[in-house]
């Protein structure tokens, strides 16, 4: 995707998207990946983190389909939601493509980007997305 | 079977207003009716004012100071009234408060109620940031469907199963005049209703809806003939998980966390002196109905994996060994958040007290009912009589 001055992440902090990578944190004292970054680790409350970029691939865990648009969403349906397991042990709730019947428990996804909609100002928003 | 040393805490009152949709009916007003018909229940009449001398209302939508517009409407306030927000484990964590209360010698007698005029469809919430809203990470049922997709993997339960769950509590809640849905289903017909997300049809799935419930709690006396709130215990989950109502944006390894509803149901039964083996009749959370399937294994009920044997075998029906969700649950009555958890105290204290008519559960002595839902939050109450 190409940015311009129309196009932007639907949230600051959360995502790169050139190229697509999710910004998360690595605990200092008990080693776990977080995601999003917060200024601690929410599995043991350290305040010693490391901001890491997530790998941009992993596995697939869970995905069903969302047919009917959420309170507040601004993109269009049908899209895919689930779980994608990373390398480094975090599980990440996402939105996905469209999922196919010949998905699989474990099959390997790949992080993007991907328009949402259009913001009442004009501005088109993109998030993070994955794909087989 | 109280544990020593302990101030006991009596139901004496209950009431009810209908769990369903009413257009010409404020939130107060349907709060007015449980309250008057519990204090009534309870024999706190009009000279008896204030009646009680502390209240908790849960309630999740209902506003500013909900739970005073009820009491000022029943002329009886001037006393601690404190509105309790925990999701769906709202009514929960009002009577957790109340019996505590109690116990510690607070009060005497204290009212507990929750109530909700919940909108129709997908429950939106400010639990989630706008942007997650936005980007279409608030899909409330999705999270559902995941947690329903795992547990079907790991547990070996088919769309069927799923579909039994709601057959057994729409036959209970043919007979609940106070439930939404009052028809029988099947099968087929549960799985002919539209997917929401896979693999959860419609009928799957509770509705958000609207209602009331009240209970008057009391300090005991040895023999008061009162059914006895031996647990009333509120629980919050542990950092990490992914799949619970935490609904969180990342976690790790489910299997190593345990969900709140062990946590609330594990100190309940140490409190009361039972353990799950001793309940004779449950209601228990089902928002959707692989929630119903995995709280069975999360509050000692059954084996992990023994759901689908259970299912076959009746045993959690009406006539089984241990009928679950007798009120219908959820899937009938709906669910209006701050009065779910109360609707199934009340439902228990009428099992427990033999005036459950046509669903009643005979010679039903212990009683366990669980919420669990966003936060996230969990509510075990345990009632013998």
């Amino acid at each position: 995707m190409t940015p311009d001055a129309q196009t932007q992440p639907v949230v600051d902090g959360v995502f790169a998207d050139d190229p697509a990578r999710l910004l998360g944190a690595r605990c200092e004292l008990c080693e776990q990946t977080s995601f999003p970054r917060l200024d601690g680790c929410p599995y043991c409350g350290s305040e010693t983190i490391t901001p890491v970029e997530l790998s941009d691939h992993g596995a697939l865990w869970g995905w069903t389909t969302v047919l009917h648009a959420p309170p507040g969403y601004l993109g269009s349906v049908p899209y895919g939601f689930g779980i994608v397991e990373l390398p480094e042990g975090v599980r990440v709730v996402t939105r996905l493509a469209v999922p196919e019947d010949w998905w699989s428990f474990g099959q390997p996804m790949h992080l993007g980007t991907a328009e949402v909609g259009v913001d009442p100002d004009g501005v088109v928003l993109t998030t993070w997305e994955f794909s087989p | 079977m109280s544990t020593t040393n302990r101030v006991p805490v009596d139901v004496i009152g209950i009431g009810l207003h209908p769990f369903g949709r009413f257009e010409d009916r404020t939130v107060t007003e349907m709060g007015v009716a449980a309250v008057r018909a519990a204090l009534h229940d309870a024999g706190i009449d009009s000279s008896d004012r204030p009646g009680f001398q502390a209240a908790f209302c849960g309630t999740a939508y209902s506003g500013v100071a909900a739970g005073h517009k009820v009491l000022g409407a029943l002329a009886r306030t001037g006393m601690p009234i404190v509105d309790v927000e925990a999701g769906c484990a709202s009514g929960g964590a009002a009577l957790m408060l109340a019996a505590s209360a109690i116990r510690a010698g607070q009060y005497d007698t204290v009212l507990v109620f929750g109530m909700e005029k919940m909108p129709r469809g997908i429950i939106r919430s400010s639990f989630f940031e706008p942007w997650r809203e936005h980007a279409g990470l608030a899909a409330t049922p999705a999270y559902f469907a995941l947690r329903a997709q795992r547990l079907m993997r790991e547990r070996g339960l088919t769309k069927e199963h799923l579909a039994q769950v709601v057959v057994k509590n729409r036959s209970h809640g043919v007979l609940n005049p106070d439930a939404m849905y009052q028809s029988e289903t099947s099968v087929d017909a549960v799985l002919a209703t539209r997917v929401v997300c896979e693999p959860l049809h419609l009928h799957m799935l509770c509705s958000p809806n609207e209602g009331a419930a009240a209970v008057v709690l009391r300090r005991g006396t040895g023999s008061s003939g009162a059914v006895r709130l031996e647990a009333a215990v509120l629980r919050s989950h542990l950092p990490g998980s992914v799949l619970g109502e935490a609904t969180p944006l990342a976690g790790i390894d489910d299997s190593d966390i345990t969900p709140p509803s062990t946590l609330a149901a594990d100190a309940a039964y140490a409190e009361a002196g039972i353990g799950p083996e001793d309940v004779d009749v449950v209601e228990c959370q089902d928002t959707d109905a692989a929630r119903e399937l995995l709280g069975w294994e999360e509050l000692g009920l059954c084996v992990p994996g023994d759901q689908a044997r259970i299912l076959a075998s009746g045993d959690a029906n009406l006539g089984g060994a241990r009928p679950i969700n007798p009120s219908g649950g959820l899937l009938s009555k709906g669910e209006p958040l701050g009065a779910s958890a109360l609707g199934q105290v009340v439902e228990l204290v009428r099992q427990l007290r033999s005036t459950a008519g046509a669903r009643q559960v005979h010679g039903a002595r212990v009683a366990l009912a669980h919420t669990v839902g966003r936060g996230a939050n969990a509510s075990v109450t345990i009632l013998t009589h």
